[in-house]
């Protein structure tokens, strides 16, 4: 058998996939977070949150509605995308242009406050969500066994972000939006609603998160801190990734989900502080992170 | 020697003779805590008031100090004031190396560099056997005070606590007020300026994050003789959020903001409890209250609508 | 500005100490019992408001002569810190005598050293470590339905014995993990089996787990253990079957209420122990009958039936010895508890061990599949009966110093 260090190449396989799979997740979850960001330099604590909305209302379509998981798919992040309009609008535009510190609390308070109301009305032990019935089983890769619904999940991600760096990068709306990141007041003086372009990136970034907790909800406990946990990694992302920058946190989030993957497997124990020992020596050689302008 | 405003000086006195005061009044314990996390968001307040510093990693000082106080109380038998220079050294120590990496950089950047390298002494505190891993170090006995006053009772713990705050709090005052803390100003001012006139800004800069190490370790190994237990919450990201919290809600750059930040925090933490499973929903509330409405924080609101300089 | 600013604290202050005056004012006939758990976090469901409402209904049907019982509550939020500051301020201040459930094992143990420190009745329900009755006892403090011991004797050795001969451990990497691995390893090999590997992950933060299940699959083990708890548990159990783990699965640590958060289409065929369930006899079903309408949701696991079973004996004890003696003393009344047999719906007929341990049966259940279960939470069968005289870590390898051997 091959080995790599002592551990069999089959298995180290497995385990750059699952990385993989992971790293799609990140890269979605921080996309968003970037995208707001970069936009309105807020660093948006209450993603986490978000995230987590996105799968209960997965769940809550399910079995209040009896709406399944494909139209969840595209109904959730625009539920939750429109509370992250209502959000913008009344609490993070008062505080448009202030510190980061203001912002970071803002939208941490925020999130305390949304998984707080969801513990109390839904437990703390979260809610089942099956898997759709298309995607159930699982292929043999001959290396491992890989389940349709991850190999579905890596391709949604996949597709997600490529249209939203598309959207971004190559279109009219795209380049409005990265010309109101630069100079907003130029922009607002070409004739173009700056204040309404905020909120809907806000609502666009919220609802990529929604995207991602929609995904989650049939492989992950539905739970009221399932964002929690992932939100200071996702966060971690951006910032190697360098603050702001797309294509940065889309790499990044791949390359971290890698990183990790292998990491648990020859030292499991440390596999969640892994990232931080990247982001301190990328931010020591690189200041501004792998893809951002310095400033 | 404080060189204290007049109002300043009305108000430290009130703070005295509130501490004085208050164990008649409150549980001894709980004020000692809030003694700990006001000394632990003071020095905090160094950095980020009057350096200008946001350090998202001030846990693992605090934590660490935590620690080392406690494991020297329990296994060498350490008297309570070396046990606590003992966490404050280690905190001096962390701060050197965090420090040192940290004032490389600016802004969030800093901030991040520090919460990377806190988490790190998160997982050695999981990893290592001498911190008990979850469990954390229980039953540290309250030792002596020089190894010789009993410290078994609230009250006489209580009496050391106030002196170890009083002495904290003065001399970060005393730093601020000097001509080092007038540097420091001008830093968080213009840096490239101060440069420009010959100082070393990293130097200065790297001084104040030590000291502001030292002071916040020797906060948690006070925190540690109090509760006689030393934890993973102690070190974990959170409690770097906390302290940011504290602070911002008593005044950023304020001498007395953290002191109250750290009375109303504290108080949120142990008399919502009793409200069960709405804690958080509260806390959040008031987290969003007060950047809506009140964000140079309580004391830094009423000193600006009287004027004054707190 | 003086003014101002003494107001502003004036007005902290004596919203701060209003409980303090509160509690002063209550007269030297009350008992006073304090539920201290998590009631926001992620051990909510598992202990929280169900744990209070069970000791209230102990408090009601127990209907007291010559005394009052009072019930309050707190939030631990799960840290160690909090949670001693506040065992302190009722045992100090507010007039409790006896502090309930305190799950995790770190404040449990936390509150545990206050107990001990102020000599107060102390009933852990909640936590899992088995260093209350052993390493860190008192006379004082009484452990309650479940440890990791009696957890692992029960699924690691029946498991072993009904063909699950290899196995690979899935480990929160903190103590309760590992002391759940070590004592499940122990088991494990006492009964003829082997332990081929384990993998100990980040606690708190993993929410991923396949990485580990394909290395445990991977090591060709027959039964995959889970040493972790709450949402942990639920995440492995839900991929595993995800990624096809054609392995047995043994969570070492699980309630009724995480099957109920898994679905029966997914927690199928899982095995497990707990010390209680509601369907077991029909005294335990009277006991549910009448809990259930309180908290129509989170139906009794073996914490809540704990704390219900606990109250009930403990005011008996309190009943026995005299209010006043009860409130002087907390290793009296611990005494006066394990010197009387329990006899509640929950347990049945069982006593407290010297170290402070209840002694009761522990049952090893099977998760129903969905063809099976017949109506709302009817989710176990039960696959075997470890007899209390066996269940339990015996009394001289515990080392708790009061014992004598």
């Amino acid at each position: 058998m091959v080995t790599i260090f002592g551990k069999p190449l089959i298995l180290l396989y497995g385990q750059l996939t699952l990385g993989l799979i992971n790293g799609a997740f990140y890269a979605l979850l921080s996309l968003g977070l970037a995208v707001i960001f970069g936009l309105l330099n807020i660093i948006n604590f209450t993603h986490g949150a978000l995230f987590m909305l996105g799968a209960f209302t997965t769940w809550a379509l399910l079995n209040y509605a009896g709406i399944g998981y494909w139209p969840s798919l595209i109904l959730a992040p625009i539920i939750i995308g429109a509370l992250g309009l209502v959000i913008e609008r009344v609490l993070i535009k008062r505080i448009a242009g202030l510190d980061h510190l203001y912002g970071l609390l803002l939208t941490f308070g925020l999130s305390l406050i949304i998984e707080g109301l969801m513990r109390n009305r839904f437990g703390s032990s979260g809610v089942p969500y099956e898997i759709p019935s298309v995607l159930q089983g699982a292929t043999n890769l001959g290396f491992m066994v890989l389940p349709r619904y991850r190999a579905w999940v890596v391709v949604a991600a996949v597709v997600m972000c490529f249209f939203t760096w598309l959207l971004i990068e190559k279109t009219r709306l795209g380049a409005t939006l990265r010309a109101a990141t630069e100079n907003a007041p130029l922009v607002q003086a070409f004739g173009v609603n700056v204040p309404r372009l905020v909120t809907l990136t806000y609502g666009g970034g919220v609802a990529l998160a929604a995207f991602a907790g929609v995904l989650a909800a049939p492989m992950n406990s539905v739970n009221p801190n399932m964002g929690s946990n992932l939100i200071v990694v996702v966060f971690a992302v951006v910032v190697i990734g360098g603050m702001g920058s797309i294509l940065g946190s889309i790499l990044t989030g791949f390359g971290l989900g890698i990183i990790e993957g292998l990491t648990k497997v020859y030292y499991p124990e440390g596999s969640a502080t892994v990232i931080f020992v990247v982001m301190a020596l990328v931010l020591l050689l690189r200041p501004a992170g792998l893809f951002g302008r310095a400033t | 020697m404080f060189a204290f405003t007049r109002a300043q000086a009305i108000a430290f006195a009130v703070m005295v003779a509130l501490i004085l005061v208050a164990p008649t009044v409150l549980y001894p314990v709980f004020l000692m805590k809030v003694l700990c996390f006001a000394l632990f968001a003071c020095a905090f307040n160094l950095l980020i008031g009057y350096v200008g510093l946001l350090s998202f990693g001030h846990a693992a000082f605090f934590g660490m100090g935590s620690y080392i106080a406690a494991w020297t109380a329990k296994n060498w038998g350490l008297s309570s004031e070396l046990a606590i220079l003992a966490g404050g050294g280690v905190g001096a120590i962390l701060g050197v190396v965090t420090g040192w990496l940290a004032i490389r950089r600016q802004g969030i950047y800093f901030a991040m560099i520090t919460l990377a390298l806190s988490q790190m002494v998160y997982f050695f505190c999981v990893e290592a056997s001498f911190t008990g891993g979850e469990d954390g170090i229980q039953q540290v006995p309250r030792s002596p005070l020089f190894g010789v006053i009993p410290m078994q009772s609230d009250m006489s713990l209580y009496w050391l606590v106030a002196v170890v705050f009083l002495a904290g709090f003065l001399l970060i005052h005393r730093i601020i007020h000097s001509p080092f803390g007038q540097v420091l100003k001008a830093i968080r001012e213009n840096e490239p300026r101060a440069t420009s006139l010959g100082y070393r800004t990293d130097t200065y800069k790297l001084v104040a994050f030590v000291l502001s190490a030292a002071l916040a370790g020797v906060a948690g190994a006070t925190k540690s003789q109090v509760f006689g237990i030393a934890t993973l919450t102690d070190v974990h990201w959170s409690m770097s959020g906390e302290v940011v919290l504290m602070t911002l809600l008593g005044g950023i750059g304020t001498v007395f903001g953290p002191v109250l930040g750290a009375l109303v925090f504290g108080s949120l933490e142990t008399y919502l409890a009793q409200f069960g499973d709405w804690v958080t929903v509260t806390q959040g509330a008031i987290f969003v209250a007060c950047v809506l409405a009140f964000r140079r924080g309580l004391i830094g609101e009423l000193a600006g609508r009287l004027g004054l300089t707190l | 500005m003086r003014l101002s600013r003494r107001t502003l604290l004036a007005a902290t202050a004596a919203a701060a100490a209003q409980p303090a005056f509160r509690a002063r004012a209550q007269d030297a006939g009350t008992i006073r019992i304090g539920v201290l758990n998590d009631q926001s976090g992620p051990y909510r469901d598992t202990g929280g408001l169900t744990s209070v409402i069970c000791c209230k209904q102990a408090v009601s049907e127990f209907a007291a002569q010559g005394f009052k019982v009072d019930v309050i509550m707190a939030d631990h939020q799960n840290k160690p810190d909090v949670g001693a500051g506040i065992a302190r301020q009722w045992y100090d201040r507010d007039g409790v005598d006896m502090i309930l459930d305190v799950p995790t094992s770190s404040v449990g143990l936390a509150v545990g050293a206050v107990a001990k420190e102020k000599n107060k009745a102390y009933i852990n329900v909640g936590a899992a470590t088995t260093d209350l009755t052993g390493k860190q006892c008192a006379p004082c403090i009484v452990h309650w339905s479940y440890d990791t011991y009696m957890l692992a004797k029960s699924t690691g050795g029946a498991t072993v014995r009904s063909g699950g001969t290899s196995w690979y451990f899935v480990t929160a990497d903190y103590v309760f993990g590992h002391q759940l691995q070590r004592d499940a390893t122990h088991f494990v090999e006492a009964a003829g089996g082997k332990v081929l590997g384990s993998s100990a992950y980040p606690f708190p933060g993993t929410s991923d787990f396949s990485s580990f299940l394909l290395q445990a699959q991977a090591s060709g083990a027959k039964v995959l253990g889970l040493c972790n708890a709450g949402a942990d548990t639920v995440n492995s159990i839900k991929q595993a079957k995800e990624f096809g783990v054609n392995m047995r699965l043994a969570a070492m640590l699980m309630f009724i209420t995480d099957v109920n958060a898994l679905g029966l289409q997914t927690a199928q065929g899982l095995t497990l122990t707990e010390s209680f369930y509601w369907d077991l006899n029909d005294r335990t079903r009277a006991f549910t009958n009448r809990v259930r309408p309180k908290t129509p949701n989170n139906w009794p696991n073996m914490i809540h039936a704990g704390c219900y079973a606990a109250t009930l004996h403990f005011l008996k004890a309190v009943q026995a010895l005299g209010v006043a003696e009860a409130k002087r003393s907390g290793t009296a009344i611990v005494e006066r508890m394990k010197a009387m047999p329990t006899n509640d719906d929950c347990f049945g007929k069982a006593h407290i061990r010297e170290d402070g341990l209840l002694i009761v049966p522990s049952y090893l259940f099977q998760v129903k599949t969905p063809a099976e279960s017949h109506g709302k939470w009817d989710y176990y069968k039960t696959l075997s009966v470890t007899p209390a005289d066996q269940a339990w870590r015996p009394l001289a390898e515990g080392g708790c110093y009061f014992v004598k051997s």
